[in-house]
């Protein structure tokens, strides 16, 4: 039997090429960035996280015109340290949780990624397009949350904003880029987008916020390794009483505090080396 | 504006799942204008190919060239001309077909002058024009794949790679995916289709490639290969309007030039053994109408082409 890789006839005919010239992987970036932003728009997720911070908003509002806590209400930076410092770093996280978790998990599960891929677009570009709207949308809620801060912040001292309020929101869009960089990473290594969120939850809520306390109480030494380590300038800088030092010694135990090129340059670290690696293993992984 | 063959050529490829081998060193070079099938049973490989050739998974080795780049070291080259549906793709669900399918043309680069033009018509093509700025998460399976098929006519692609196009399809939509192939044939495409539907092969096909346990099995125009495994004659299936056709006329039709054997399928049905090429398939015809005997359908036996199939997948075991 003959066994041949060549037909016996092959039919060889001239063709007019398509006058298509594929867009530079840059452009095709901004391709997938612009539609996977427009999907994130639509969707129901992106209004539950708005509702999330809608309602934390709410809630802390409610407190201040209930209690009047005068600690709190002593001066505009109090205000903000409180209002805006104890739980713009949460917001941060959830919109890694909401935006990035499934991110790439879902093109395998969902399989959105054999609409995409069979075609001439590097994978690297559709998982930079997927990252820059999902940063885009997480700006959008944390914009949204600050909104809320300075409205309730009108009511009692106007328009007396700190401008450490605006540094801080800096770092807060700035520490948006390791924790999209980890969720991203978290979801390229799952083709499961349950399993994915889960671990990018527990990761970003719990693991993080536990390992700094329990790593400087042990060793006595800086957590500058850890990424909330490095994104606690975003409320430091907000400190009433002026940026803590670097070493505090409270109760003859030494707490740490990261300057602030030292805070950035951990949340950049984190942002390339996790971004480095969820492109590498979402180059790896089958489409089974 | 540039001149030359497109083609897709599989040297060596293996795919390995540890223990597993899905493809086993296949070689096969396929080039022109033609349609070829990509037949196997399940698990014999074919996805597995088409999924190497999108970059959908990575060859554990050899190579899967396309317009003779190389997919996985020149992906966007490799891919350039190609358009391919492979399994049943999913869309954002939040977006329209119109989007989904702007997404696809932006990437492929078709030129934004002519960019809505297209993909009204590719929107025409599959009859999706009333759900063109509906949401395709309210979509049912078969609209969604419309919509993918849509999306592999958006650039005039020179070469079309297509997983089980069908599937998931009503009749009437898999009759209209017939239709569209036959068209791209006669707009001189290259086109690849791995399908389990013999007598869709059969219908579209100029070619089919047959593989099983990963191994290629035989390539070649499929009258060659029901000539070549049918006792050494290409098969006919004859329909007649009315049954009239006695042993009288049999005898008659097995006298004509290059007829090796007439056998009633039933008293409506006749198939013809003969051998010979497509001029030979001609006068066959015309001696049958000549005879006047109500001839009403002729067409190469889709049966001849599953006996290939049983044969050669049978001898693989």
């Amino acid at each position: 039997m003959c066994i041949c890789g060549l037909a016996a006839n092959p039919e060889v005919q001239n063709f007019e090429r398509a006058n298509n010239t594929v867009p530079t992987s840059l452009a095709q970036c901004g391709v997938q960035a612009q539609f996977e932003f427009l999907n994130y728009l639509r969707s129901t997720r992106f209004y539950i996280l708005l509702a999330i911070m809608a309602t934390i908003g709410i809630t802390i509002m409610a407190v201040m015109y209930v209690y009047k806590p005068s600690t709190s209400l002593s001066s505009p930076m109090a205000f903000y340290s409180v209002w805006w410092g104890t739980i713009v770093n949460l917001c941060v996280i959830l919109t890694g949780i909401f935006f990035g978790a499934d991110a790439i998990s879902t093109e395998f599960q969902n399989r959105t990624g054999y609409y995409l891929l069979p075609n001439p677009v590097r994978r690297s570009s559709i998982f930079i397009g997927k990252w820059i709207a999902s940063f885009f949308a997480s700006a959008i809620a944390i914009g949204f949350y600050a909104a809320i801060t300075i409205a309730d912040g009108a009511i009692y001292f106007g328009s007396s904003i700190p401008y450490q309020l605006g540094e801080s929101f800096v770092f807060a869009l700035f520490y948006i880029l390791p924790i999209l960089g980890v969720s991203f990473f978290i979801s390229s290594a799952f083709k499961n987008n349950s399993y994915s969120i889960l671990v990018t939850a527990i990761l970003l809520l719990f693991g993080f916020n536990y390992i700094t306390p329990l790593i400087t109480a042990l060793s006595n030494s800086e957590p500058w390794y850890v990424l909330t380590y490095g994104a606690g300038i975003i409320p430091n800088v907000l400190s009433p009483s002026g940026y803590p030092d670097h070493q505090v010694m409270i109760a003859g135990s030494t707490s740490y505090y990261a300057t602030i090129p030292e805070g950035l340059a951990i949340m950049f670290i984190y942002f390339v080396a996790t971004t480095i690696l969820g492109i590498t293993l979402f180059e790896k992984n089958d489409f089974n | 504006m540039a001149s030359s063959v497109p083609s897709i050529e599989a040297i060596r490829l293996t795919k390995e799942y540890n223990s597993f081998t899905a493809l086993d060193n296949l070689n096969l070079r396929i080039e022109g204008a033609k349609c070829v099938g990509f037949l196997g049973p399940n698990g014999a490989g074919k996805t597995t190919t088409l999924k190497i050739f999108t970059d959908l998974i990575h060859r554990s080795s050899g190579k899967a060239l396309i317009n003779e780049f190389d997919v996985h070291s020149d992906k966007k080259k490799a891919l350039a001309a190609v358009a391919a549906l492979v399994e049943t793709p999913e869309i954002y669900p939040s977006l329209t077909p119109r989007e989904a399918l702007m997404i696809i043309a932006k990437h492929r680069g078709v030129p934004s002058d002519i960019r809505n033009k297209k993909i009204e018509e590719a929107l025409h093509e599959v009859h999706m024009e009333d759900w063109a700025n509906k949401k395709v998460g309210k979509f049912s399976k078969g609209m969604k794949q419309r919509v993918n098929i849509a999306s592999t006519l958006l650039n005039d692609p020179e070469i079309i790679l297509l997983d089980e196009p069908t599937s998931g399809l009503d009749p009437r939509g898999m009759s209209e995916v017939r239709e569209m192939v036959k068209n791209l044939k006669k707009r001189k495409r290259l086109i690849f289709m791995s399908s389990h539907l013999l007598s869709e092969v059969m219908d579209v096909c100029d070619e089919a490639a047959l593989i099983d346990h990963g191994k290629l099995l035989v390539y070649d125009a499929i009258q060659n290969l029901t000539s070549r495994f049918s006792g050494g004659g290409s098969v006919l299936e004859v329909g007649f309007a009315s049954p009239r056709v006695d042993n009288e006329a049999i005898e008659t039709i097995r006298k004509i030039h290059a007829i090796t054997s007439a056998e009633m399928l039933d008293e409506r049905n006749l198939r013809l053994k003969f051998v010979g090429n497509a001029d030979t398939q001609a006068e066959i015809l015309s001696e049958l109408v000549s005879l006047n005997l109500g001839v009403n359908s002729f067409k190469t036996s889709s049966s001849a082409l599953e006996d290939v199939y049983l044969n050669l997948i049978k001898e693989n075991v």
